[in-house]
């Protein structure tokens, strides 16, 4: 009954993002349905970062290199890829779907081998000289592909066409990636491996010494997190006609620092909210440029001082939810 | 035989000897007492054993076995769990996922199964809730399982951090000051807890302690320190009438007589 269930209720996804993404397409202006794809890359990216940041209390700066490394290898491969799969299918929807999910799971297992690479060795350290590696490394990956002739170096990468990268990237695709990410995350999350990673945040003594393999799991938990923002890199590189280095920089990394922040450290539902808030905030601050980085450290500083732990704090909505509506009266009110 | 053997371990902190030639055997089934003043080496001590520092000299046996020098992780999957002088507990989490957290043994499922949510992640987590909750019953906290663990009594995150202990199934425990704070009554009932421990689970306890009444009362043998070094040895009877304990503990000199 379960697996038959699941197929059911994932149609029923599939179908709704589909009518969905062709009712955006006629009602929205091009400029909002670009916030809405943005919404959901940030999502990824903001559930991802909390895996490492949040849950496991390992604090990354540098999450925009990984974005980045998905960025190229997807759009790398997807170009490479292209000619390859029409061959095969004919060219059409099939094959432009085909290619493109192969290209994003490319872009997705190679930032989790880099992932995997600056993750052994820096997660041994703690706190803060964790994050300064991390920013280190994020830094030299852009730089990396800055001196990359073969990827159009500064210039950025545009494919092979004077046309351009193709725009495979759709409200559907995103928000299918989106929802599968969220949930294999969250089961991740609520099972003997999150626990022990959540044990690992807490007190990394005392969960070393309760057997828990602490390298181990920090590390994985960081190349998944990487994983999750090649992810969200391709699906970014397949929305526009190219990507530059610079579109990495570490302001992204920042960005999405901010998202996991505002929803609450450590919370997946936080990190969704977070996600949609700063695409949209970042768009109605596109005017004022450089100046937004300032309204966001007001924002930060703020939200450190009214409400340090965030929107939704470490806490799930669900339950949240839950707990609302199950709250029972205490005795003295009943009448 | 015994089941955790020292001899002559050695531990230097810079210009300190924190442990100078300390020797003692513990038997299997037994609850060993390790006691002496504050700073003695007491904690040291279980840090050596428990791979938290390596030992900078002599020979550290488990089961036969030398583990001086092996990780923290390494040595509780031998069979050697512990708990904190100043609880480590995990504390923004549940009670009940406090002690899951020391279940590896009975995790099976891969981590694709659980992030798909197959049966056999089903299966490990209802395994781990069930044992949680059994160890949790003997250390009389199955009520509060859905406690966030920061949230118990001083007395209660004691007692808690060694149901955790528990679900590492350890041949050997090592208690560090596990009555300090409790008050008479709740100093008894651990006294009891710990003797079901070794008569109904067959463990072996080791307990550093300065609450002599539960010392004397549960310890069938206490090891003395004193400035890292082993000042008396035997049964509670015998210690408590040793002329080199009374003088460590009062500061008298012996001649005087006790």
């Amino acid at each position: 009954m379960q697996p038959l269930k699941r197929l059911a209720s994932a149609t029923a996804i599939g179908l709704l993002l589909y009518g969905v993404g062709l009712w955006l397409q006629d009602g929205l202006i091009e400029y909002a349905q670009r916030i809405v794809l943005l919404a959901g890359i940030n999502v990824i990216l903001a559930v991802g970062l909390n895996l490492i940041n949040g849950t496991t209390g390992q604090f990354s700066i540098g999450h925009a290199g990984f974005m980045a490394v998905g960025a190229y290898a997807a759009a790398f491969f997807g170009v490479k890829l292209a000619p390859l799969v029409q061959g095969l299918v004919g060219s059409g929807a099939l094959a432009d779907g085909v290619t493109f999910n192969l290209a994003l799971l490319v872009g997705a297992l190679l930032a989790g081998l880099t992932g995997l690479l600056v993750g052994a060795p820096s997660l041994r350290l703690r706190g803060d000289y964790l994050a300064v590696v991390t920013l280190g490394f994020g830094e030299i990956i852009r730089i990396s592909f800055n001196n990359a002739q073969f990827l159009g170096a500064a210039t950025g990468y545009f494919g092979d066409t004077p046309a351009g990268l193709p725009a495979y990237t759709s409200f559907f695709w995103v928000y299918a990636w989106a929802i599968a990410i969220v949930l294999l995350i969250s089961n991740l999350t609520f099972s003997q491996t999150g626990r022990s990673l959540a044990a690992i945040r807490e007190d990394e003594i005392a969960a070393e010494a309760m057997a828990t393999p602490t390298t181990r799991l920090k590390v994985l938990a960081f190349s998944l997190s990487a994983a999750s923002a090649g992810v969200a890199g391709g699906l970014f590189a397949f929305m526009q006609s190219g990507i530059r280095p610079e579109d990495f920089r570490f302001d992204k990394s920042i960005d999405m620092i901010v998202m996991i922040i505002i929803g609450g450290l450590g919370s997946i539902s936080g990190a969704i909210v977070g996600g949609v808030f700063v695409a949209v905030t970042l768009e109605l601050m596109r005017d004022l440029q450089q100046y937004r980085l300032v309204l966001y450290a007001l924002l930060l500083i703020t939200i450190m001082l009214v409400r340090p732990e965030g929107l939704l704090g470490s806490r799930e909505l669900p339950a949240l939810l839950r707990a609302r509506l199950g709250r029972k009266r205490p005795v003295g009110e009943a009448k | 035989m015994s089941l955790l053997s020292l001899q002559k371990v050695d531990k230097i902190f810079g210009g300190l000897r924190a442990l100078k030639q300390v020797s003692f055997d513990v038997p299997a089934r037994t609850i060993f007492g390790l006691i002496g003043p504050n700073g003695a080496g007491k904690t040291t001590l279980f840090n050596v054993i428990t791979g938290v520092y390596s030992p900078d000299g002599g020979r550290i046996e488990f089961e036969g076995r030398a583990i001086g020098g092996e990780s923290p992780a390494r040595v509780a999957q031998r069979g050697i769990a512990r708990t904190f002088q100043n609880i480590r507990l995990f504390r923004s989490m549940t009670v009940e996922e406090n002690v899951m957290v020391a279940g590896h043994h009975l995790h099976r499922a891969s981590l694709l199964s659980a992030m798909l949510r197959t049966r056999a992640h089903a299966e490990d987590e209802a395994r781990l809730k069930q044992r949680a909750r059994e160890l949790l019953d003997v250390m009389g906290l199955v009520k509060h399982c859905r406690d966030v663990a920061g949230s118990l009594p001083y007395g209660s995150q004691r007692r808690l951090e060694i149901a955790r202990a528990l679900m590492l199934e350890p041949k050997l425990l090592l208690l560090d000051e596990p009555a300090a704070g409790m008050n008479s009554q709740e100093a008894a009932e651990l006294e009891r807890q710990i003797r079901f421990l070794r008569d109904e689970m067959g463990l072996t306890v080791v307990l550093v302690e300065h609450n002599m009444a539960v010392v004397m009362s549960v310890c069938e043998a206490v090891h003395v320190v004193d400035h890292g070094e082993t000042i008396a040895s035997g049964t509670p009877e015998q210690v408590k009438k040793d002329p080199a304990v009374l003088a460590a503990y009062l500061g008298k000199s012996t001649e005087n007589g006790a």
